[in-house]
């Protein structure tokens, strides 16, 4: 379903910057769909008003990862509010902190569901936070717009994923290694934990049964951990014709130093990685990762106009130094999704906004056209970028839309 | 019947002070809160089992184990292990590669029941493991340092240093333990729902029982010979030792106590919160579950209970209320009852509360003080500040 325009004013119009078709109705008005109508389970919708929850890490370790989709998401709850709100409703937000801790993620989620009883809830980043509250969101029927690019192997009701499942993001970086960087041997390289392990899994079966290349090397490191020269000298002695990595957070900055210093650029050691994003190389400094690859399905320097617009937007009320990752746009995505679910089912009833979900489509989406499967993941391109010295990057490929599949057969 | 009150209960003074918090716990707090708040509740009084134990240790024992995060935790998995399978069995499980194990293990290409996972099918075993797995690890720590006489600030580092290592091995053996997702969507026990609202009321009385079993069980410890030879090691341990006592076992003896009781904390907190995770291993909670005893006041076995509450709620309540400045908030309360009341709430209780309501025989002139009791208020008042060790003992 796509959004209608039935009229706008041009002065509202003034303040977003959005292209134009994501802009509601503003003849839609509360009074045309009554409370009583338009929910019947107990939830946090009033006449005016419908209120929503935001759940993300704001203090500890993720806070700088996980600041980015909170800032996406209340963009789009603001510019959905200033073009007359859903079904009449402007849209509340209750925002709590997940701490870094998984355990507070699941307070925090149990609270906003049977306390505040919010209609959705726009939230999580890590997979362990997002495995603390399914049964909480599970159990009390809520529901999550989760913005990670994340390792698949899950599919819930109550769920709808906006970031790339595994194969989304590692197939089609794989095969375009392959054919055009023409790499036969790999090296395998990961945080330790379920994201990177279950990506390199895939990856490899990938490489083996489907690329006949080798695998020379499959190495994971602590998170946190800051000690890659053993890797790197291991790297230099198998000389892989591709370094396939998933390090994340704080680790990035001591890897990707440590390899320059060690003399690897990536014109001499080709790497391509699934886990930086622009807000990464923020980190990381533009000079360290000039000449890696990543594959996501965003970057900010997509040229198309629906991204230009949110570009835009975004550095209008978040500064112009601020920079947006993939993750970043997923969450963007979210409240828009979650809009035209609810417009589609006339609902904010969960049971109702789930099964009005698959098949919507945003034809404005930053990352171009993205369709929402039955299966809760979304329809998205791969796009393989190469980084800059002024820590944006190019793309230098793109794939098709790609279905997703989180239970991937041959690959388990 | 007063010999029982004055060593069991801490004397009637104890007794009131026991069934002031029953009557908080288990009748004033279950109706003034809806099931949520008191899922919570219950969640931090799990917290007030490590709280207590950390009493007996260290407020007695003098031995500061920044460390007990591993026990909790270490009585958490076990039962946690027994919910997993449990929520594993072949039907649920039935898309895997290998159905019938839990789906961390097959997201990890294990293809088998590890060995040391095959005896918590049982709920009796896992009971017993809940208790015995700390409780023989403390055992190992407590041997190796305290035959060899390491204490104060040595052992403080040491326990710091074995948490540490736990949560590292818990998070890189994720094919075995979860990693660092813990070990979450735990749904029954023997086939009861432990979500429902039912499920959660049972389970917080459960709780609250067995905390005061707890702090009935750590009270007669205390009250008896052994409780004031472990006062005696922690002020002078080198004379304890010239007397004759093999000061080690005891300090073995009492670390060893306070880790079970710990870990049956950690287990009901599987039980009432759903999931475990290396998250209340490490050494921040650990310090976190020091910092409760200490707001409570390291003497007092139900300030402990009061001072988790109290640390719980302020987290709960700022960071609900204020989202980016929480952390601040809390830090000023840590800093503030620390500088201002160092024995914590019990200490407060004792040098304000306690005088002015039952203080000096003015107050109670109706109330017949058995004569051991007479006796403590009349050192008391000689002397406020030496007794006052004794004087929390029984609050």
């Amino acid at each position: 379903m796509i959004v209608n325009i039935h009229s706008f004013k041009k002065k509202a119009l003034a303040a977003l910057v959005l292209g134009a078709s994501l802009l509601t109705a503003a003849a839609t008005h509360a009074a045309d769909y009554p409370t009583a109508k338009v929910m019947t389970t107990g939830l946090a919708v009033a006449d005016k008003t419908v209120t929503v929850g935001i759940l993300h890490s704001i203090t500890g370790t993720m806070a700088i990862s996980e600041t980015g989709a909170v800032e996406a998401e209340k963009l789009a709850i603001d510019q959905i509010n200033a073009s007359g709100g859903i079904l009449g409703r402007k849209i509340e937000v209750i925002q709590e902190d997940g701490a870094s801790d998984w355990p507070t993620f699941a307070e925090k989620a149990k609270k906003l569901l049977e306390k505040d009883k919010v209609a959705t809830v726009f939230g999580c980043w890590t997979s362990a936070s997002r495995k603390a509250v399914l049964p909480v969101f599970e159990h009390d029927n809520g529901l999550l717009y989760y913005p990670t690019f994340y390792e698949g192997l899950e599919q819930s009701k109550n769920v709808f994923y906006t970031g790339q499942e595994a194969t989304q993001q590692i197939l089609a970086s794989l095969d375009w290694a392959s054919k055009t960087l023409g790499a036969k041997t790999f090296y395998l390289v990961g945080s330790d934990y379920i994201w990177p392990r279950t990506s390199m899994k895939i990856a490899r079966k990938h490489i083996e049964n489907v690329l006949k290349g080798t695998v020379v090397g499959e190495e994971y490191y602590p998170l946190g951990s800051t000690q890659f020269s053993s890797l790197i000298n291991k790297i230099k002695l198998k000389k892989p014709d591709l370094v396939f990595g998933a390090v994340v957070g704080g680790s990035n900055v001591a890897w990707f130093k440590q390899l320059n210093a060690a003399g690897l650029t990536f014109k001499k050691q080709p790497m391509l990685t699934i886990s930086v994003t622009e807000d990464e190389v923020l980190g990381i400094g533009g000079e360290n990762v000039e000449g890696l690859y990543s594959s996501m399905k965003y970057f900010q320097s997509l040229d198309n106009p629906n991204n230009k617009a949110f570009v835009a937007a975004f550095k209008a009320k978040y500064g112009a130094d601020s920079v947006i990752g993939d993750v970043t746009q997923a969450g963007y995505l979210g409240p828009w999704l979650w809009k035209a679910a609810v417009e589609k089912a006339g609902s904010f009833d969960v049971d109702k906004v789930v099964a009005a979900s698959p098949g919507i489509e945003l034809k404005t989406a930053p990352e171009g056209y993205v369709k929402l499967h039955e299966n809760h993941h979304l329809w998205s391109k791969a796009r393989i970028a190469i980084w800059q010295k002024d820590g944006q990057a190019k793309v230098v490929h793109e794939t098709d839309l790609i279905e997703p599949n989180p239970f991937p057969k041959g690959y388990q | 019947m007063n010999a029982v009150m004055g060593k069991w209960l801490g004397g009637r003074e104890g007794f009131l002070g026991l069934i002031i918090l029953a009557v908080l716990i288990m009748v004033i707090m279950p109706l003034a809160f809806d099931i949520f708040r008191l899922n919570l509740i219950g969640k931090y009084l799990t917290y007030a089992f490590v709280a207590v134990g950390l009493v007996m240790c260290w407020g007695y024992g003098g031995i500061l184990s920044l460390g007990q995060g591993m026990f909790f935790g270490l009585g958490g998995y076990c039962m946690a292990m027994f919910l997993k399978l449990e929520a594993s069995d072949p039907i649920s499980t039935k898309i895997q590669s290998t159905p019938g194990i839990p789906d961390f293990m097959d997201w990890n290409q294990i293809t088998e029941l590890p060995w040391f996972w095959v005896p918590f099918h049982s709920l009796t075993l896992t009971i017993i493991a809940v208790i015995l797995v700390p409780g023989v690890f403390a055992y190992i720590i407590g041997a190796a340092m305290f035959k060899r006489r390491v204490s104060g600030v040595y052992f403080s580092i040491i326990t710091q240093a074995v948490a540490s290592i736990l949560t590292i091995l818990i998070v890189g053996q994720q094919g075995y333990t979860g990693g660092i997702n813990g070990m979450t969507d735990l749904r029954t026990l023997l086939g009861w729902d432990i979500r429902s609202d039912s499920a959660k009321y049972i389970l917080y009385y459960a709780n609250a029982v067995l905390l005061f079993g707890c702090i009935l069980f750590a009270r007669a410890i205390i009250a008896s010979k052994l409780g004031k030879l472990m006062l005696a090691m922690r002020d002078r341990e080198d004379r304890v030792r010239f007397s004759g006592y093999d000061v080690s076992s005891f300090q073995i003896f009492i670390f060893c106590i306070s880790a079970m009781i710990s870990a049956i904390g950690g287990a009901m907190f599987t039980l009432q919160v759903g999931f475990m995770s290396p998250s209340f291993v490490g050494i921040v909670p650990s310090i976190e579950m020091v910092i409760f005893a200490a707001v409570g006041g390291r003497m007092s076995l139900i300030g402990a209970v009061y001072g988790t509450l109290l640390v719980n709620f302020g987290k709960s309540y700022f960071s609900e209320s204020f989202p980016t400045l929480w952390l601040v908030f809390m830090g000023a309360l840590f800093i503030g009852v620390v500088m201002g009341f160092p024995n914590g709430l019990a200490g407060i209780y004792v040098s304000y509360i306690k005088p002015r309501f039952f203080g000096d025989k003015r107050g109670v002139p109706t109330m017949p003080v058995t004569s051991e009791e007479a006796v403590a208020v009349e050192t008391k008042s000689i002397n406020s500040t030496e007794s006052l060790g004794h004087h929390n003992a029984s609050v």
